[in-house]
């Protein structure tokens, strides 16, 4: 709502107003206003389930409400691995939403075929269909989730369309880095920690401090 | 576990079974696929044997068979009332397929009709008499047996054509998902096998 906020002007009066560019206004309403089509079809559908029901609450964001309705959706949520047979149902329902439209590439089938690299699956729905946010993850957790969502949201506000694809929070090659110096390093695991680049893995090496 | 059923098989019909084998307590026996239906009503119908459910069906490419037929079509067998299994091959076609053919079994046992076009859309075994051979995972627009081994690894089969790089604006291709020290032994996309501190 930054836009809106910096331009609000009141007089104090009855009479006050307020001004902002018509696109800010409408990235800022159409942000939290997400009519969700989920378009399940593997297990990522149980992730989904968490993400929607109340320990994560979806609805906290504005974009929890679902319409089995393309024509009254503008978010396509991909959740779990397409097909080829499937490829042309997933291009129709695009096809019957209304604009503007969005689309969510949840977990790593729906975003690359995953290691599903062969004659059954589309290799990312982005084949097929313009794709908005990536999330990784075999299934992405809530929380990963919910930063692709957010992402989404972010572009909507600033009217970008540019695909954005969620970061892992804990930086996977590093990780594995520090594990195997810990595993191979004879003697205090906390030697090796000037070596870690990053925070999280600095952090991961401290809490497996003693073990080996 | 049970040799009944080979004993019982290799007594009613001699040499069309081709050979026996209870490796592992699994009960196999190789039968020549002409005699494939007679030996199937055989098991259902002895009482002593009264193989009653269809377990599974699959078909098993080996193209370095081709002489004694490549394509080897196995069938898993469950008495429930007899509480005992057995394991039925038999092997058709030769390297370009041709003679890939078995009777279908689906007057025996009616839950083999699905089974049975299975292994026609993966495998390309054609069951004679079946009522409906159909594709059953793959779409009809399909060309090919995808689990023949001579089908190529990478060949995919859209229905809708692909977006274009230029019509995205982004690119499309999919990254290598594995380095050389990742992955499957035997060396995706031609990429050998790398010994790594893990083995």
């Amino acid at each position: 709502m930054g836009d809106v906020n910096r331009s609000l002007t009141l007089d104090g009066s009855e009479q006050g107003f307020a001004t902002t560019r018509v696109d800010a206004l409408l990235g800022w309403a159409r942000k939290y206003s997400l009519f969700a089509y989920p378009f399940v079809t593997a297990c990522c559908g149980m992730e989904y389930m968490a993400l929607t029901s109340p320990r994560y609450d979806l609805a906290r964001f504005g974009a929890e409400a679902p319409r089995f309705s393309p024509r009254q959706s503008d978010l396509l949520w991909v959740v779990g691995t397409i097909s080829q047979r499937q490829a042309p149902v997933l291009k129709r329902i695009y096809e019957q939403m209304m604009e503007p439209k969005y689309v969510l590439a949840f977990g790593t089938c729906a975003s690359s075929g995953g290691f599903y690299d062969n004659y059954t699956t589309v290799a990312g729905i982005d084949k097929v269909i313009p794709t908005d946010v990536y999330i990784p993850g075999c299934p992405p957790r809530p929380e990963a989730v919910m930063d692709g969502l957010m992402l989404l949201q972010d572009r909507i506000a600033r009217n970008e369309r540019r695909p954005g694809v969620v970061k892992p929070r804990l930086d996977p090659v590093a990780e594995a880095k520090a594990l195997v110096q810990i595993r191979k390093s004879a003697k205090d695991p906390r030697e090796v920690l000037p070596a870690i680049k990053t925070e999280e893995a600095r952090s991961l090496v401290e809490r497996n401090g003693g073990a080996k | 576990m049970s040799q009944l059923a080979l004993d019982k098989l290799r007594e009613r019909f001699g040499a069309v079974i081709l050979e026996t084998h209870s490796q592992f307590g699994d009960d196999t026996a190789v039968v020549e696929p002409s005699a494939w239906k007679a030996v199937c009503t055989f098991l259902r119908e002895d009482p002593a044997l009264d193989f009653d459910m269809p377990v599974d069906l699959c078909g098993v490419d080996y193209p370095s068979r081709a002489t004694t037929g490549r394509m080897e079509v196995v069938m898993h067998l469950y008495s429930i009332s007899q509480k005992h299994r057995i394991r039925l091959k038999a092997r058709v076609g030769d390297e370009d397929m041709d003679g890939a053919e078995l009777d279908s079994v689906t007057s025996i046992w009616a839950g083999m009709n699905w089974l049975e076009r299975e292994v026609f859309d993966m495998s390309g075994v054609k069951f004679l008499g079946h009522p409906d051979l159909r594709r059953i995972l793959m779409y009809p627009e399909f060309e090919g047996h995808p689990l023949q081994k001579t089908y190529p690894a990478e060949l995919t089969q859209p229905l809708v054509e692909y977006r274009t790089e230029e019509e995205a604006g982004v690119p499309l291709q999919k990254q290598e998902p594995f380095g050389p020290d990742e992955g499957m032994s035997f060396g995706r996309r031609g990429l050998p096998r790398v010994e790594t501190d893990r083995d």
